[in-house]
């Protein structure tokens, strides 16, 4: 090391990772309990990528059609194609409908019906009565609900007095020999300074990794820096594989256009004109669950029907709707169809690709939030002292694809658990264990390593390799030979991160080195991602595999935990543990798999 | 006596030059502020001669090409890239915007970029804003009601109470408006400016919120809230076409009416 740091000591009951929906619901939970709280987070929390959520958070609250919530469960798991655990999926579903009224009541901007009721749209695999016709289930505040969702729950941070650390970078675990988490160490953008947290409870609500790919609706800071931070404390990640392919990113830019814009009637066209979903989900067509469409889409573009010159995109057409509705519902699409398309939504039809979108794999928790780390043995063994949720953790109600709408239900619910099982085990009056001088010291020598790295290549250089090879190797159709191809250029990339080169040497605001350190955890992600789908010899929800096109419950129903070697080229050492084949209580049935057909 | 300088280190000095390559056929420069904290040095203008052939439509696609390809040590905020998250509020072509949404096309010349106006700069374009976050809280931006929640369901809202906020909610928090404002660059420690005004009509137009009078009390103040001399540049710099001056008006217009 070459100078000492700055170091500040803190003691907190309970530090959360992430200000995005499911951080601030946990950091709310946890104050309100009584716990000291840090909320550390990257950006300002209003500018957390749960911001650019549009279309809705699921429940069934019927409010324009009878819905369940046991109808919403059973989408859900055939949504997930059996791999979601199905006491998580049941915890969510009946969990879903307080949680959108306690939104409300805190005082989430939703749209209204003309009883002055939530709005709700139909939205993508969400149906009634198992799949006879998609139903109303998403609750919207116009398209920009993630938007009303996230600011909603800063103002009640703020109301209760929520402690922030914004723009601090948060850069490993504290982890104790015994495998107990005890905080974490950041480093504070504005003053260079490092943050020693000392913590009882550490709640990781990190986000996704959307940006290991080439193209993506995800926000330039979702990094999968929770990811990267779990690997390093030699803990694994499960589900890696199942990457979700958002059917309507727009063609170029990658900027999303929400599914409701199919919810309120738009429906998608090959070269032909033809509305070929029909052809792939007779049954609820465009409505299809993410998956189904995306490889609908995919397959168009290779059998040469696609859009464009050179037939490379699809169109999504909503003029027909009227500019009223649009303007109306649909205001926050229509603006970025303007400016990132050119296109007056009004008038044309809309270009568009599937574009990853979401990660399904993450963490591995259980539906109370706890950390897992699995062994042969006990498949649901617990990491004390840690916690994680929204999509930096895979509980898992999403399974092998995510339903629409599930993504903003998953933060409220699992952020709202974390905070009350912290609650529940966390003793505000307990004195704190000290930690020793040597703690956080992996953080630091981390951190001063990237600092000083003089490399040959610059991060910017390797991270657009390591996005290009994701992006050809992994994505809607996937073959064992160019995942094999995959596996082994992402490694050759890998291996070359030990001379990637940081040019900014400062502490005070130094992105180039925020952008490094993001590097190694998405390549963490990356490297997971890609050898989970190698080894998968089955088609499962977003995961297809053209060399083995069936679901194989009889081999594959099982999770796939992927543990980095991060220090070593990021070799990945694979192992699986069993889907919960139980729901949380006798109030409803375990749903037996079968075929999925939309 | 009145000192008619300015302040030490504070006149904008020309910096480096950057040529785009020499195949390059579709070129425009970029003059980009720059401040580093650690060297204490003046702070500085660098020019990047970049190729459009090359280069993403707009501002925040430069400014990536940049960091990513000819200096890693520009720094500036950015998250979504597609205007909904207010991170890369800067000052474009003389005008507060967000570089994600300011296309490079419709500036003519050279493309001039600054921090947010009158704000301290932590580094490049990096504006210290924790002055607007600040009086962001103390409006206590949160619904307020004692009347009890329906127990298993919503508070109604009518479609024609729910428009009231329309133009309001979308608020991104970016402060282009606020630090567009010239009372707000004058008197920033007392008045709240527009971005904090519109949150604080945001509530008042709320028809759950039962504390109108409390909140109209909390802003009755000849800073607070009279500073705002209808100026419009917030209105008129506004990256997602909100009103800001509006709500201000409309705060006005119900401080008088209680009053009368």
């Amino acid at each position: 090391m070459t100078e000492s740091y700055k170091i500040i000591d803190h003691n907190y009951d309970v530090v959360v990772m992430g200000a995005g929906g499911a951080g601030l619901r946990a950091t709310l939970g946890t104050v309100e309990a009584g716990l000291k709280t840090a909320c550390v987070t990257k950006v300002f929390p209003t500018r957390s990528h749960t911001v650019a959520a549009q279309g809705g958070i699921g429940a069934s609250l019927g409010n324009i059609s009878e819905d369940h919530w046991q109808w919403h469960m059973y989408d859900t798991v055939k949504g997930s194609d059996w791999l979601g655990d199905q006491d998580a999926i049941e915890y969510m579903c009946r969990n879903a409908v307080p949680a959108v009224y306690e939104l409300e009541h805190y005082g989430m901007p939703f749209s209204r019906t003309a009883e002055g009721k939530i709005y709700q749209r139909p939205f993508g695999g969400h149906t009634r009565d198992h799949g006879k016709a998609p139903v109303e289930r998403a609750c919207a505040a116009a398209d920009r609900t993630g938007h009303a969702m996230l600011h909603t729950l800063y103002q009640q941070c703020l109301k209760h007095k929520a402690e922030f650390f914004v723009e601090y970078i948060a850069i490993d675990l504290i982890m104790d020999d015994d495998g107990t988490c005890r905080g974490l160490v950041a480093w504070d953008l504005d003053t260079g300074i490092m943050h020693r947290f000392n913590a009882k409870m550490t709640i990781l609500a990190s986000g996704g990794y959307g940006r290991a790919f080439f193209s993506c609706t995800s926000a330039h800071t979702c990094t999968g820096d929770g990811h990267g931070m779990v690997a390093r404390a030699g803990l694994g990640l499960q589900d890696m594989e199942f990457v979700q392919f958002h059917p309507t990113g727009i063609y170029g830019s990658g900027c999303l256009i929400t599914e409701g814009a199919r919810g309120e009637g738009g429906y998608l066209t090959n070269s032909e004109g033809e509305r070929f979903m029909e052809r792939y989900a007779p049954t609820v067509k465009d409505l299809a669950s993410r998956d189904v469409v995306s490889r609908g889409m995919a397959q168009e573009i290779r059998d040469g029907r696609g859009v464009g010159e050179h037939g490379e995109y699809i169109h999504l057409h909503l003029e027909h709707l009227g500019s009223d509705v649009l303007w109306e519902r649909l205001p926050g699409i229509t603006e970025t169809a303007k400016i990132f398309a050119g296109v007056d939504a009004t008038k044309e039809p809309i270009p568009v690709l599937p574009t990853v979108h979401y990660n399904m794999g993450g963490i591995p928790t259980n539906y109370k939030g706890e950390v897992l780390n699995p062994t042969a043995d006990d498949p649901n063994r617990i990491v004390p002292g840690l916690m994680a949720a929204g999509e930096a953790a895979c509980v898992s109600v999403h399974g092998a694809n995510r339903l629409g709408t599930n993504s903003l239900l998953d933060l409220v619910v699992f952020g709202r658990a974390c905070g009350m099982h912290a609650a529940e085990i966390v003793d505000p009056k307990a004195s704190f264990k000290e930690l020793k001088a040597s703690d956080g010291q992996q953080a630091l020598d981390r951190f001063d390593r990237l600092r000083w790295a003089k490399g040959a290549r610059p991060t910017a250089e390797i991270r657009l390799e390591m996005q290009k090879v994701m992006q050809s190797n992994c994505g809607v159709f996937r073959t064992s030979e160019i995942l094999g191809e995959g596996v082994e250029k992402l490694a050759k990339t890998a291996s070359t991160l030990s001379d990637v080169s940081v040019s900014d040497r400062s502490l005070i605001w130094n992105s180039d080195l925020v952008e490094t350190m993001e590097l190694e955890n998405l390549m963490v992600c990356a490297a997971s991602t890609m050898n989970s789908a190698e080894a998968r010899h089955e088609s499962r929800g977003a995961h297809a595999h053209e060399d083995y096109p069936k679901r194989d419950d009889e081999v594959w129903m099982k999770h796939t935990i992927a543990k980095v070697a991060w220090d070593n080229n990021y070799g990945v050492d694979l192992t699986y543990r069993p889907v919960n084949n139980f729901t949380l209580t006798d109030e409803v049935e375990y749903i037996e798999p079968k075929e999925r057909v939309y | 006596m009145a000192e008619f300088k300015l302040p030490a280190n504070s006149v904008v000095q020309d910096g480096k030059s950057f040529s785009a390559p020499a195949n390059a056929k579709n070129t425009r420069k970029f003059q980009i502020y720059r401040y580093d904290p650690d060297s204490g040095d003046n702070p500085r203008t660098d020019t990047f001669e970049l190729d459009l052939d090359a280069c993403g439509p707009m501002v925040l696609d430069a400014l990536i090409k940049i960091k990513n390809e000819i200096d890693a040590t520009l720094t500036f905020r950015r998250s979504c890239r597609e205007g909904i998250c207010g991170s890369c509020a800067m000052n474009i072509d003389g005008r507060n915007t967000l570089a994600c949404l300011k296309p490079i096309e419709d500036i003519d010349g050279d493309v001039k970029i600054y921090p947010l106006p009158h704000m301290p700069v932590v580094k490049d374009l990096v504006p210290d804003l924790s002055q607007p976050y600040a009086q962001l809280a103390s409006i206590e931006p949160w619904l307020k009601a004692d009347s009890p929640t329906p127990p298993d369901g919503e508070r109604l809202q009518s479609r024609e109470e729910r428009a009231k906020l329309d133009g309001l909610w979308e608020c991104i928090l970016c402060f282009s408006c606020s630090t567009a404002c010239p009372s707000y660059w004058w008197n920033s420690d007392r008045y709240l400016g527009p971005a904090v005004l519109l949150q604080a009509y945001r509530w008042l137009a709320d028809s759950r919120d039962e504390y109108t009078g409390e909140r109209l009390d909390a802003l009755e103040d000849p800073f607070r809230l009279y500073r705002c001399h209808t100026i419009m540049n917030c209105t008129n710099t506004c990256p997602k076409g909100l009103n800001p001056a509006l709500a201000i008006t409309e705060i006005k217009k119900m401080i008088a009416e209680r009053g009368a």
